[in-house]
Formats: C-alpha cells, sequence, structure tokens
C-alpha cells in the first residue's frame, strides 16, 4: 500500500519537532533552515501550517531537470534527488508550483521532501498528529468519518 | 556539548563587537541559561551598580537543550541587575528567539557600556554589526518587528525587542520576542532601553549539533515527550486551558488575591477563567481563545491565542486590535481581572495585547494599578492626580485607559510606570504596595498557599512564583501532596523546588514541563547532550550553586535578611473567607528554618562555610 503525507493544519501548534526531525534526519543536527517540512505562522489569524512536497505524480521538478536528477522511488512514490546527478542548476526550484524544491547554498544540490524512505519523522515526531502518514487512497477517511459521526448524531436526535 | 561554546560580545560605547569562547569549567558548574549568566553577571559587574547606568550589563542566554529536540527546549534568560528591585534580575522567555540564537551558533549574547544614538543588533550565523535605530525608537515591539522583517527582507528573522514603555523608563518593561513572548519580569526591558538597544534581530542558519551522545538523546527525549502527552496536566490541562486552567481552582482554595490582596475569592472569578476563554461570545459566536500554540520545541503548547470581540468599547473603532494575538496567560489574567476587580475578559485581552505590543510586565502593571485604585478610593489620590480618570476598582474603563498610558508612558501612566512600591511610597502609603523587595506580586494569596508566602519573601528576584513553584505541590500534589495551610516542611519544600527550578532554567528547558517531569526526567536529556556527567544529584547541586550565588550577589547589592518579608497585610490580616479564613501568612514558622538549611547566618547573610561547599567566587 502506498502511503501519503496528511496535513491537518487545525492540529498544528507551530512546535516545529517536525522542522528539526527533519532536519536531524537529512543533516544530522537540529537545523530548521534546513527542514524540507516548513510550518507557516499566520499570526493574525492564529494558524500555523505545515506545508512540504506532496509528490506530484507528474512532478514537474522531475520533468524539468536536465540531468534526470530526480527520480520516482516506486516503493515510496516520492520524486528523489541523486545527488551525485544533481549539478545544482535550479531549474526544479523554478518548475515546482509549490515552492517545495529548495537550493541548499552549503551543498551545492537541491533539496526536498523524500519521505523519508517511507518513514517520514515529521509524521513521528509530531506531538498532536497534525502530520500523518497514510494510505494514499484514503487521505479523507478521517475527515469522512468525523461527519459520519456528526450526521449519526443528527439522525438520532431526531430519532 | 550541546553548547555552541561561543559568546558574543557587545560593546556597545564604542560598538565593537567580538567572539569569544564560553568558560567551560564554569558551564561544568552552572550549566547555562540562567545559571551560567549569572556566573558571568557577577564576575563582570559591581553588585553595587547603578542598575540603568552603562556599568550594568545585560546578558540573553541560552541553555545547552535550547534548540534541540527535546520538549520545551526553546527557552532564553536576560540577565542583568534590576532597575525595580535592585536584585540579580533573570526573565525567561520563549518563543522561537533563543533557539535562532542557538542556531546562529551563540550560546550569549553580552552587551555592555551605552550606545551614543539608537541601534538594533543583526546577527546572521557569524557575521554581527549594529545597525541605526533612530527610526525605530518611540515604536511599538509590533511595529519595531514588522520594519525589522521589511528592512532585511527576511521573513525567518526572529527578533527580541523593546516598546515604548521600556523607552519612557516604565520600570517593569519588558523583552518581548516574536510578538508576544516576554522576558516580563523585573525591568530587563528598562536596562535595554537605558543601553540605547531597540532590538536584537537574529537568522541562523548552522543548526544545534554537539550532542554528547545523539542517540541516546533522540531516544530519552522521545520517550520523555510520551511522558508529558500521558500526563493530565501537560497533556490535557494546559493544552485545552493554558494556564488560565489555574483560576477556578485558585479562586475555589481562596487563595485568589483580589483588589490589591484586600480579598482572597473574587466573585467574577468565571468570568475572566481558562474555562469562559472557551464560551462563544454573544455578539459574533467565536470564543476568545482561537486556538494553543507551541513555542519552538514545545509539545505541551500552553500558549493561548485569542482575539477580542471587535464590538467591545476598548478595540471598537481600532481594527488594529481585531486580529489574534497573544491571549490571557493566568498570572496575566489575574493581575489585570481579580487584583484590579475587573472582570471583564475582552478588556484584559486587549490590555494584554498592549502589555505585549508596547513590552510591559501585565504581573507588575496589574498590580501597580490595583494599588493605584486603592490610593484613589482611599482619597490619596484623586481625578486631579489621574488626568480624569475614575480609577475605582472593577472599572474596565480605567484599567484599559491606564493601560493605553502605561504602555506609552504618557500622563498618569509614567506614575504607574513607577510600579506599586515607588508609587505607594510617594504618596505616603508604602503599606498598600504588595510587592516583595520591589516587585509585584503573582497570582496565589500566601495566606492560602503558605509555602508560596515563604517563596516570595526569599526568591532573589523578588515576589515571584517562578522561583519555587510550591502551587505544584500544595495545591495539585505534584509530586507529592502537602497542605497548603501547613507550614511545617515548607522550607525543605521550598528549597527543593528553588535548586530543581534552578537547573531547570539553567538547561533551556520550560518550568512549565516540571509539571510531568522532575531531575529524574530531566537530568538523563541533558546528560545525553552534554559533556559531563549530569546526574540528578549534580542537577540539584548545580541548582542550589545558583542560588546561592544569585543571593551572594543580592547581599552584595545591599539587600538584607530584612528584605526577606512580605506586606503587612498578609502578615497581619486574615483571610475573610474560604478554607484559609482567619489565617495570615506565618512567615516567621518558614524563615529561620530556611536560613538554616540554605546555611545562611540567623540574618540570612552566606557563612563562610557555605561560599566554600558551593565554590563561589571570592
Amino acid at each position: 500500500m502506498q502511503k501519503s503525507l496528511h496535513i491537518d493544519p487545525e492540529k498544528c501548534t507551530g512546535c516545529l519537532q517536525c522542522e528539526m526531525a527533519c532536519s536531524y534526519e537529512n543533516e544530522g543536527i537540529f537545523n530548521p533552515s534546513k527542514s524540507r517540512i516548513k510550518v507557516f505562522t499566520f499570526h493574525d489569524e492564529g494558524r500555523f501550517v505545515p506545508y512540504t512536497c506532496t509528490q506530484c505524480d507528474e512532478a514537474w521538478c522531475m520533468q524539468a531537470c536536465p540531468v534526470d536528477a530526480i527520480v520516482l522511488n516506486f516503493v515510496t512514490g516520492a520524486k528523489d534527488i541523486l545527488n551525485d546527478r544533481c549539478v545544482g542548476c535550479k531549474v526544479c526550484t523554478i518548475a515546482c508550483p509549490f515552492g517545495t524544491v529548495n537550493y541548499n547554498t552549503a551543498t551545492g544540490k537541491v533539496i526536498k521532501c523524500d519521505l523519508c524512505g517511507g518513514d517520514p519523522k515529521c509524521a513521528e515526531a509530531c506531538p498532536t498528529s497534525a502530520i500523518t502518514y497514510i494510505d494514499a487512497n484514503a487521505t479523507g477517511l478521517e475527515r469522512m468519518r468525523m461527519w459520519a459521526a456528526k450526521t449519526d448524531t443528527q439522525v438520532s436526535t431526531h430519532a | 556539548m550541546a553548547w555552541t561554546k561561543k559568546i558574543l560580545r557587545v560593546n556597545l560605547t564604542d560598538g565593537v563587537i567580538s567572539a569569544e569562547p564560553l568558560n567551560m569549567e564554569w558551564a561544568q558548574q552552572y550549566l547555562g541559561q540562567r545559571g551560567l549568566a549569572t556566573r558571568y553577571f557577577v564576575e563582570e559587574v559591581d553588585a553595587q551598580v547603578d542598575a540603568l547606568s552603562p556599568d550594568n550589563k545585560f546578558i540573553m542566554a541560552t541553555g545547552p537543550l535550547t534548540g534541540t529536540m527535546a520538549s520545551t527546549g526553546g527557552r532564553y534568560s536576560c540577565i542583568t541587575k534590576s532597575p525595580l528591585t535592585g536584585t540579580i534580575a533573570c526573565s525567561n522567555s520563549g518563543g522561537f528567539f533563543g533557539a535562532e540564537m542557538k542556531n546562529a551558533g551563540w550560546d550569549m549574547i553580552i552587551f555592555e557600556g551605552k550606545s551614543p544614538t539608537p541601534v538594533y543588533l543583526y546577527v546572521e550565523d557569524d557575521q554581527a554589526r549594529l545597525i541605526p535605530a533612530d527610526d525605530l525608537w518611540g515604536k511599538s515591539v509590533w511595529a519595531t518587528d514588522e520594519e525589522i522583517h521589511k528592512k532585511h527582507q527576511d521573513p525567518q528573522i526572529r527578533i527580541a525587542c523593546i516598546g515604548r514603555a521600556a523607552e519612557s523608563g516604565n520600570l517593569f518593561a519588558a523583552v518581548v520576542n516574536d510578538l508576544h513572548r516576554a522576558a516580563g519580569r523585573s525591568g530587563v526591558g528598562t536596562v535595554l532601553a537605558s543601553k540605547n538597544v531597540k532590538a536584537v534581530a537574529l537568522r541562523g542558519t548552522r543548526g544545534v549539533g554537539n550532542i554528547k551522545d545523539m542517540k541516546r538523546f533522540i531516544d530519552t527525549t522521545f520517550e520523555h515527550k510520551k511522558v508529558l502527552a500521558a500526563n493530565a496536566v501537560t497533556g490535557a490541562g494546559l493544552p485545552t486551558y493554558g494556564t488560565q486552567v489555574l483560576m477556578n481552582v485558585i479562586n475555589e482554595l481562596g487563595a485568589l488575591p483580589t483588589r490589591n490582596m484586600r480579598e482572597v475569592r473574587f466573585e467574577g472569578a468565571h468570568s475572566v477563567s481558562g474555562e469562559a476563554m472557551h464560551e462563544p461570545r454573544a455578539s459574533d459566536g467565536k470564543k476568545n481563545l482561537t486556538r494553543n500554540g507551541g513555542c519552538f520545541g514545545c509539545t505541551i503548547a500552553c500558549g493561548r491565542i485569542s482575539s477580542v470581540d471587535r464590538t467591545h468599547f476598548s478595540v471598537k473603532d481600532k481594527p488594529q486590535y481585531w486580529g489574534n494575538s497573544g491571549g490571557l496567560e493566568y498570572e496575566a489574567a489575574w493581575a489585570l481581572g481579580p487584583d484590579t476587580g475587573v472582570d471583564d475578559l475582552d478588556a484584559l485581552t486587549y490590555v494584554n495585547f498592549l502589555c505585549n505590543e508596547d513590552g510591559l510586565d501585565p504581573i507588575s502593571f496589574g498590580s501597580t494599578v490595583a494599588a493605584a485604585m486603592e490610593l484613589f478610593e482611599d482619597g490619596v489620590i484623586t481625578t486631579e492626580q489621574t488626568g480624569g480618570i475614575e480609577l475605582k476598582f472593577g472599572s474596565a474603563e480605567a484599567l484599559v485607559k491606564i493601560a493605553e498610558l502605561t504602555a506609552r508612558g504618557e500622563g498618569f501612566g509614567k506614575e504607574i510606570g513607577l510600579g506599586s512600591k515607588r508609587l505607594c511610597e510617594k504618596y505616603g502609603r508604602p503599606e498598600l504596595s504588595m510587592t516583595v523587595k520591589g516587585q509585584e506580586f503573582p497570582a496565589y494569596d500566601p495566606r492560602g498557599i503558605q509555602g508560596m508566602g515563604l517563596t516570595y519573601a526569599t526568591s532573589n528576584r523578588g515576589a515571584c512564583h517562578l522561583r519555587s513553584y510550591t502551587v505544584s505541590s500544595e495545591v495539585l500534589g505534584i509530586p507529592i501532596k502537602t497542605d497548603p495551610l501547613a507550614t511545617d516542611g515548607k522550607p525543605e519544600l521550598v528549597i527543593a523546588f528553588q535548586d530543581a527550578t534552578a537547573a531547570v532554567d539553567s538547561s533551556g528547558l520550560c518550568i512549565f514541563s516540571t509539571f510531568a517531569w522532575s531531575l529524574d526526567n530531566i537530568a538523563p536529556q541533558i546528560d545525553a547532550a552534554c559533556e559531563g556527567d549530569w546526574s540528578v544529584e549534580k542537577c540539584a547541586e548545580v541548582g542550589a550553586r545558583i542560588w546561592q550565588l544569585e543571593r551572594d550577589f543580592n547581599m552584595r547589592a545591599g539587600l538584607t535578611g530584612a528584605d526577606d518579608t512580605l506586606p503587612k497585610r498578609l502578615l497581619k490580616d486574615a483571610a475573610n473567607v474560604g478554607p484559609a479564613e482567619g489565617k495570615v501568612c506565618d512567615l516567621g514558622a518558614m524563615l529561620p528554618k530556611y536560613y538554616e538549611l540554605r546555611g545562611w547566618t540567623t540574618e540570612g547573610q552566606l557563612t563562610p562555610e557555605t561560599r566554600q561547599r558551593y565554590g563561589l567566587p571570592s
């Protein structure tokens, strides 16, 4: 079963545990500035929104790469960067409509989410389940369940 | 390890900035943040210094766990000599600023001297420079934050700054970081203003490494996050209600200081409680509380994010206050509410916004307004002094007006900015000031919670709940339940809490973690990260050493045992209602034993043996 990251901003408290887990997994230290997932704070609205690569099927970053350094991981569905091929041209950072591929000046390569090879550390670190790793074919299941529960309540109150 | 082992020293007088290695011998004795910065401070600053002179220094310090994945590891502290109390000041804050300092590669920033003109410090990893801030002087915290982000075209900068209150000389002005987290107490913002420093802006991309045993650290911090999640307070009470979970609890206990501590129970407590923040309001059906928010790395997330009812008198013509910002925490809600007799949740939320916007300690502010209200009701001050404000207990309109004036340092707000002690002395009624060593009380009446009386009297920064929060034990039963009305065993309890707290405050972790964690949980996390052996015993010993060092500084500054006391109201006037009815705070039954256990003379001075035992500097 293929899984995908599922983000529910309603549950996010903005603590950045995900950014630390991501940077630790990829860089070996705690460094939110190098995280592949970012939490955005909308202060006036009182909202926190984690955001990262959604692993597009027709991945524009992958199609734009002139040296085939971005490849499909058939197991996870992630679009992985091959560091030994990446030449740091940054075309993928332009091609991605969501901004989730970014250049790392320290290495001269681009970085993006690779789902940690199928065990995403952001989801593991999230204390509120705002980030989960679930069946890619049923990411709406929890929301359906929630509404189903409400629907059921209405039926029973009217009964 | 976990320390970056680097200090940034900023000489404001001559504009020279330099890097220096961290003193690792001291790091083993004082850990970091509160303890280690105090060690630097006492080494470099004469205890007799005038707090607002260029000879005072100002340190921003992180702990070894700041910026790591340890839950709540996002804290930093501001250490200086307080203009409010004349004691050591150490104000701790969360948000994201502390972690950014570590990410930029610095354990501490030491400011010395005084800049000839307003400046702000900008740090981007190894690069640091002072930038003119003439255009920012006179602006609020919120405006300054916006301007600096705009100027550098970088939304990821983390900023701590002062507002107009500090610039006006208000003696309880805060340093506010990330718009609504504050190093709030003891006037640390006032010191920064005296040095002409408007802000500190940080951008760190280096990350935090240097962990002694990374695998063990990841494992132990992961396990301990589960402990926080499973605990009723840190896993449910705090995320749902924030520290405001306490309002109704403390009121029931008859320990909610009301109307300048004349009473111990407030009839309007529910209206300003954590529960009330969840109730839909009539005008728009929205709740006061929008959601909870976490500081850096915190898996508890007790922070309140709130909005004010747009139809409320305080903001109806001010759309700039219609958005969300940091909402009421318990101590602020108490000082602005029960202590002034105001039960209007929207007024309190708006005033709390003003405290964030211009950098005021809401505890000292509310408590000083409460004292002024008593002066007003006694006819000692009139509308002549207040500029026409009917400063009566319970008046939300008066509270709002006086907050606007105090935030900007205008009119009668200038006098409020003196703090309760100086204000009451000025009008010849010193007994109406509810302070210890010049600092205003927080939200626990020591007649109903006796251990807090000893806590306040002996706190090294004046009245403060965060130096030994025995409420945990006396009210919540953490780690063991003690009788709040008893004095037996309280000196031992207070000392244990003081020492453990000093260690936690020096680690980079948040003291609120200790509703679930003891040093048994915290020491292994420090030990996995930091070189050396960090057993529970060593952490407690380091905590005790820090306490003695702070005390030693205060004694050198000219304080004496006579300052370890409480206002007469709490020692002589019995509680009028509730479980503590008929009781006063029996400080006399606790203090001598406390001195003895601390290794102090009957006058409260450190003995030579005590100094030697903890290896204090001569």
